[in-house]
């Protein structure tokens, strides 16, 4: 006789794992940092570029960085795209602008949130500055900085960042 | 077949809680020390390949972070596996064998301490019948334990003498973590901790990371005065579920070694990667090993247990057992999965 049951088609087992993380000793430097407002990344001692945020290495010498540079919250939008899809995690007013954002005297750009500019009006090359939450809510968190939002300066020329993209 | 060496070993100083640095500040001073001891460039070396698990770290993909602490640029030829760092040595020891590459750097990491070992361990068991029931590997060892002590005539004493003798031995090895003299006597009067089990019959707890660099034929022997040849290496593995497998023996280590070409009358010495202490006479006995072969000089798992470590760790402490003149022909053993399912051998002579 055939089983005409229905197909046993999925089980449930829960699984819940909980981690004590470890920053390590040059993402802990930066996280104290942003505690105090200020934004600290590091020097290669090889090839001399500046990492920030850093993790304790320069990936293309692979020797540790550690002498520690601070730069300023102002930067320069090296390449960005424009969200015009919902997500469950965030709760942001469509469409936004998402870019990487190269710090003044860094030598990586980073990933961040582009606010109060429309859309269509963001470029490569467009200056902006950091914005903060409020010093009492300040932790040991890259979530101190807000987003970034666009600055009275002319655009840098395209040459001048082209080797970060 | 190329001859394949192991030219140089490098490891961390095995910890319970490595809270300061994490994996890629781990990785950067072993790496380096490797690489330096076996006198290649950096850029000469082929090939790469690293063994780590996402789950001790708590974070996906961990294996790509670990790139950082090798500055690959230009670009680099990598690989990866899930595995324990022994298993990572075996495909490079491949890539190498195919002709493919002269060199090769091997490396592993593992933090158990940022979660719950027993816990993270039991996601490796099938995920439908047993994951469910969350045996951890303390109790599956027990299981095994129990099936060899009332299938033969080994006995908790035994079992006793080889923890004392591994943490005795673990006070020559700097990097060791459980060293010190225990009495036997008094090892055997603790309480169980999973019977049959005592807490001496288990391995500490350990954050670490190692590297080996391989390398064949002339490029072996410009690098290294007395390379420690791989004469042979492979691996077997036995049934996912514990259930159906004879727990009081190891088919698969026997099978490995017999394919490795090992015959232990002719051994000198022997690292076996047995985290509990019943597991090294399962090991013993498939192996075929007697009391004139060294065991374990370097303490063993049961002295230092990093979870992705110890298997490559047991290659490279077999190696300096070469170098230092100690061991002519050495076998190193890993293993991976609940109660020795898989098992790797390898076998390393010197010139």
């Amino acid at each position: 006789m055939a089983d005409t049951r229905e197909p046993v088609k999925s089980i449930v087992t829960p699984t819940r794992l909980e981690y004590d993380f470890t920053p390590g000793m040059a993402s802990t430097r930066f996280l104290r940092g942003m505690a105090e407002g200020r934004i600290l990344g590091q020097r290669c001692p090889q090839c001399e570029k500046v990492y920030v945020p850093t993790r304790g290495s320069c990936p293309r010498c692979g020797v540790p960085t550690e002498e520690e540079v601070e730069v300023p919250g102002t930067g320069t939008v090296t390449t960005f795209c424009i969200v015009r899809v919902p997500s469950e995690n965030i709760d942001l007013k469509l469409p936004y602008t998402a870019a990487h954002i190269l710090l003044d005297g860094a030598d990586i750009p980073f990933f961040a949130l582009l606010q109060e500019c429309d859309a269509d009006a963001v470029r490569m090359g467009m200056r902006v500055e950091a914005v903060w939450a409020p010093k009492e809510e300040w932790g040991t968190t890259f979530e101190n900085i807000r987003y970034f939002r666009p600055i009275d300066e002319p655009d840098v020329p395209f040459d001048s960042f082209k080797e970060h993209l | 077949m190329r001859d394949v060496a192991v030219v140089s070993f490098a490891q961390a100083r095995n910890v319970r809680r490595e809270n300061r640095r994490n994996e890629v500040e781990m990785l950067i001073p072993v790496v380096k020390e490797a690489v330096e001891k076996s006198g290649i460039p950096k850029r000469e070396i082929g090939f790469t390949c690293s063994g780590s698990s996402d789950y001790l770290a708590g974070q996906s993909f961990s294996f790509v972070m670990a790139v950082d602490s090798l500055g690959a640029w230009p670009p680099i030829m990598e690989s990866h596996v899930e595995m324990d760092g022994a298993w990572a040595l075996y495909e490079a020891w491949l890539k190498i064998q195919c002709g493919e590459v002269d060199s090769a750097l091997v490396f592993c990491f593992g933090r158990s301490s940022p979660g719950r070992l027993r816990e993270t361990l039991t996601l490796q068991l099938d995920p439908y019948t047993l994951g469910p029931l969350a045996p951890d590997p303390v109790s599956l060892a027990a299981l095994q334990a129990r099936a060899l002590l009332e299938s033969t005539n080994h006995t908790e004493r035994e079992m006793a003498e080889i923890a004392a003798r591994s943490r005795r031995d673990a006070k020559a090895n700097e990097f060791a973590q459980l060293q010190g003299d225990f009495d036997v006597d008094a090892l055997l009067d603790a309480p169980y901790f999973v019977s049959p089990l005592r807490v001496h019959d288990c391995p500490p707890i350990s954050d670490g990371a190692a590297a080996v660099v391989l390398a064949a034929d002339d490029v072996a022997r410009k690098a290294c005065e007395k390379p420690a040849w791989i004469r042979g290496i492979d691996h077997r593995v036995e049934s996912h579920y514990p259930g159906v497998r004879d727990l009081s023996r190891s088919p698969s280590t026997r099978l490995a070694a017999e394919k490795a070409g090992v015959d232990a009358a002719r051994l000198d010495a022997a690292e076996l990667h047995a985290p509990f202490s019943h597991q090294e006479l399962i090991l013993r006995d498939a192996l075929g090993i007697g009391d004139d072969v060294a065991v374990n000089r370097s303490g063993g798992a049961l002295a230092a247990n990093s979870i992705m470590v110890a298997g490559l760790t047991r290659i490279g402490e077999a190696a300096n057992q070469i170098w230092r003149g100690e061991a002519g022909r050495a076998l190193a053993h890993a293993t991976s999965g609940p109660c020795l399912q898989q098992n790797l051998v390898c076998l390393l002579e010197g010139e």
